[in-house]
């Protein structure tokens, strides 16, 4: 029977089913980091187990970390909780070991989602897992890759598995040419306002069309990091060259004749012709524009050239009253045209998009120009010592100095505030991360989700603009 | 997880209904890294007469003598008896680890807050249901004879005092008994399967042997 690519991989990984279904799933790939990983460690320890596999836990230190003053290592972290929970992870990496651990400081450390492509750790037909909601992000490589909690990271580390019940199949197809400085954000943005922040929920999430096989690996692991804002816990996408080629010659990528039927199979990775999916989504890429949030949803979008929506006209009741209390919380008004939303930070950085591409694209805006002197701060936060290392070789941390970015080192930052960058209460912020929620960057600030390329030049005018037109 | 067949131990009683997970492990101790640890914080704001923070040497701060658990002839209780919804509120874990950290095995009660309840058989912590009729026996008993002691027999289903004049049975669900029992968590269940696990695991490795690197 015709499968598609979500069927393929669970086939592949299934243990042991009950009678109701619920299965046995092996995992390939473990991703740890700092914040969801100590009270699973512990939990083996108080249960005198031992990890199944190390080989399979590749681990980091990222939510807390913090973006400057690295020359004073571990004791520049000022708050006491976020340097515990650092040392913590420290602590179980030496006593429980790792196929591979980035701590903080080392140059390849940077956010789990960017440093597990990057070292060749998340590979074709792999189940991939970490204790954080956008592990989506490495469907993108035609594997599943979705998050866990804190007592499953504990399950996967004494086990290898998890207990899981399938998922429905969903395909998003985008078919066409993306116009000019639109992008996989844009695309993500569009497809989560299309079907909801609940549209996703309950199905594993197959993203196809041309469009999509015209990303490259970066921008289809921009689309993949926000499935699970679309409500869906996995995103993914075939294997095909592109994806070949990132991979070859990656530190964990397979070598010699291992990688040569390595690629065999990863060739069978896709949905076969005639696969029946539960939901289909069509999008035309040549309709995308330019997506900007002016809510605290990520539903919440508008093509930059639009206005902000007006409650009034929306006829579900529900639905009005969630618009009415966002637009009090961003302190918008009905009807005022994005690209006059004038703006106090910008951040370009976060697992959606920090990896080189993204601050490429930042970069060819920010050349030769000025951030707004009403701009307060404008930071560029790379997703990797690895990313920064290639992005300082070519010269874009230069090109954002002397625009007037900062140039920081690399991690989660703000995008979720938990580290010393936040927003203060009632500041604006355009950010390249994935969540505009209550909070998210810090108490009381307003978030507005847009591309790197749309976040550079709204620091250079100090409000949004169309990057289709600007310039 | 420990196996739980029979507990002989000591009773505490709790006599308020509604004690919420809140009241169980206030909010500020949920920073913590770990899920151990929190038995010193059990019923902090009702235990100690000040105000209670991660990282404090509980054991320098001034008691309150009327809190019931302070009380010397309850130290040492491995079973609480309480009143009804005992647990319920807020979803946190961290309620079953104090309760358990604390020394507790058994909390017994007219009813409990659902994921409480839940989260409970996770952890090992046994909560038993009694009608209220029992449950004011019970309180009666505690409160009438110092030492008093339970015998909770999971594999019977009973809860009884010592010379057997007091004998509950109590409803458990199959499937939550029989882990309890054998002490199977979750993980303990999986690693049921462990053969199958390991002759997956090298069918995989024989077959692509470049996730196993
Ligand atoms: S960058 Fe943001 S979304 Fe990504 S892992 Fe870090 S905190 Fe989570």
């Amino acid at each position: 029977m015709a499968q598609t690519l979500y069927d393929k991989l669970w086939d592949s990984h299934v243990v042991h089913v009950e009678e109701d279904g619920t299965a046995l799933l092996y995992i390939d790939r473990h991703l740890v980091h700092e914040v969801t990983s100590p009270q699973a460690y512990e939990g083996l320890k108080l249960a005198g187990r031992k990890p199944w596999r190390i080989s399979s836990v590749v681990a980091t230190a990222d939510h807390n970390t913090p973006t400057q003053d690295w020359h004073l290592g571990i004791a520049g972290i000022a708050d006491p909780i976020s340097r515990l929970q650092i040392e913590t992870l420290d602590a179980n990496m030496r006593e429980y070991g790792a196929k591979a651990y980035f701590p903080f400081l080392d140059k390849r450390q940077g956010i789990v989602h960017v440093i597990g492509p990057e070292q060749g750790a998340t590979l074709p037909g792999m189940t991939v897992v970490c204790g954080d909601s956008h592990t989506s992000t490495h469907g993108a490589f035609g594997c599943l890759a979705h998050g866990i909690g804190t007592s499953e990271v504990e399950h996967v580390l004494a086990t290898q598995c998890l207990v899981q019940k399938k998922m429905k199949n969903m395909r998003v197809t985008v078919d066409g040419v993306l116009p000019r400085g639109v992008t996989g954000r844009d695309i993500v943005l569009a497809i989560i306002a299309r079907i909801g922040t609940a549209g996703g929920t309950g199905y594993a999430i197959e993203f196809a069309g041309s469009a999509i096989r015209a990303l490259s690996m970066e921008g289809r692991m921009t689309v993949c990091n926000m499935a699970i804002e679309a409500g869906a816990r996995a995103g993914m996408v075939a294997v095909d060259d592109t994806t070949i080629e990132y991979l070859k010659g990656r530190t964990f990528s397979p070598t010699g004749p291992e990688w040569d039927a390595a690629v065999v199979y990863w060739r069978t990775l896709k949905s076969d012709p005639g696969a029946k999916f539960d939901h289909e989504v069509v999008l035309n890429a040549a309709e995308i524009s330019p997506q900007v949030s002016w809510g605290t949803s990520p539903e919440m979008v508008v093509a930059v050239d639009a206005t902000v929506p007006d409650p009034d006209k929306e006829k579900d009741a529900t639905r009005r009253e969630g618009m009415e209390r966002a637009l009090q919380y961003m302190d918008l008004k009905p009807g005022t045209p994005i690209q006059d939303i004038k703006l106090d930070k910008v951040f370009i950085g976060s697992c959606t998009n920090s990896r080189i591409e993204d601050l490429r694209a930042a970069a060819a805006v920010a050349k030769g120009r000025r951030v707004a002197a009403s701009i307060k701060v404008a930071m560029v936060v790379p997703g990797s010592g690895l990313v920064k290392a290639q992005a300082e070789k070519e010269g874009l941390d230069k090109i954002f100095r002397d625009a007037g970015f900062q140039w920081r080192e690399p991690g989660c930052s703000m995008c979720l505030a938990m580290n010393a960058d936040r927003l203060e209460p009632g500041e604006r912020c355009a950010s390249t991360s994935n969540r505009n929620f209550e909070g998210r960057q810090g108490d009381g600030g307003r978030t507005h989700l847009v591309s790197p390329a749309m976040a550079a030049a709204a620091a250079i005018e100090g409000h949004f603009v169309d990057i289709r037109t600007w310039r | 997880m420990d196996k739980f067949t029979v507990l002989n131990a000591l009773v505490a009683p709790m006599d308020r209904a509604n004690v919420d997970t809140d009241a169980i492990i206030p909010k500020q101790f949920l920073k913590s890294i770990k899920r151990s640890g929190f038995g010193p914080n059990l019923f902090d704001s009702w235990r100690y007469l000040d105000h209670g923070e991660p990282g404090m040497d509980n054991s320098k701060r001034p008691l309150n003598p009327d809190f019931v658990l302070n009380q010397s002839r309850y130290q040492g209780a491995q079973i609480l008896i309480a009143r009804k919804n005992f647990g319920c509120g807020s979803s946190r874990e961290h309620a079953p680890w104090a309760l358990l950290d604390y020394g507790f095995r058994c909390v017994i009660a007219p009813s409990f807050g659902d994921i409480f309840y839940n989260n409970s058989f996770k952890n090992g912590l046994l909560p038993i249901r009694l009608s209220e009729s029992e449950v004011d026996r019970l309180f009666y008993e505690v409160a009438s004879f110092p030492g008093y002691k339970l015998i909770v027999d999971l594999q019977q289903q009973t809860v009884a005092n010592a010379d057997r004049s007091v004998v509950f049975g109590f409803e458990i669900d199959a499937f939550r008994k029989h882990c309890l029992v054998n002490g199977l968590d979750e993980i303990g269940l999986t690693l049921a399967h462990a053969d199958k696990i390991r002759a997956f695991e090298s069918r995989r490795e024989q077959m692509f042997p470049w996730y196993f690197r």
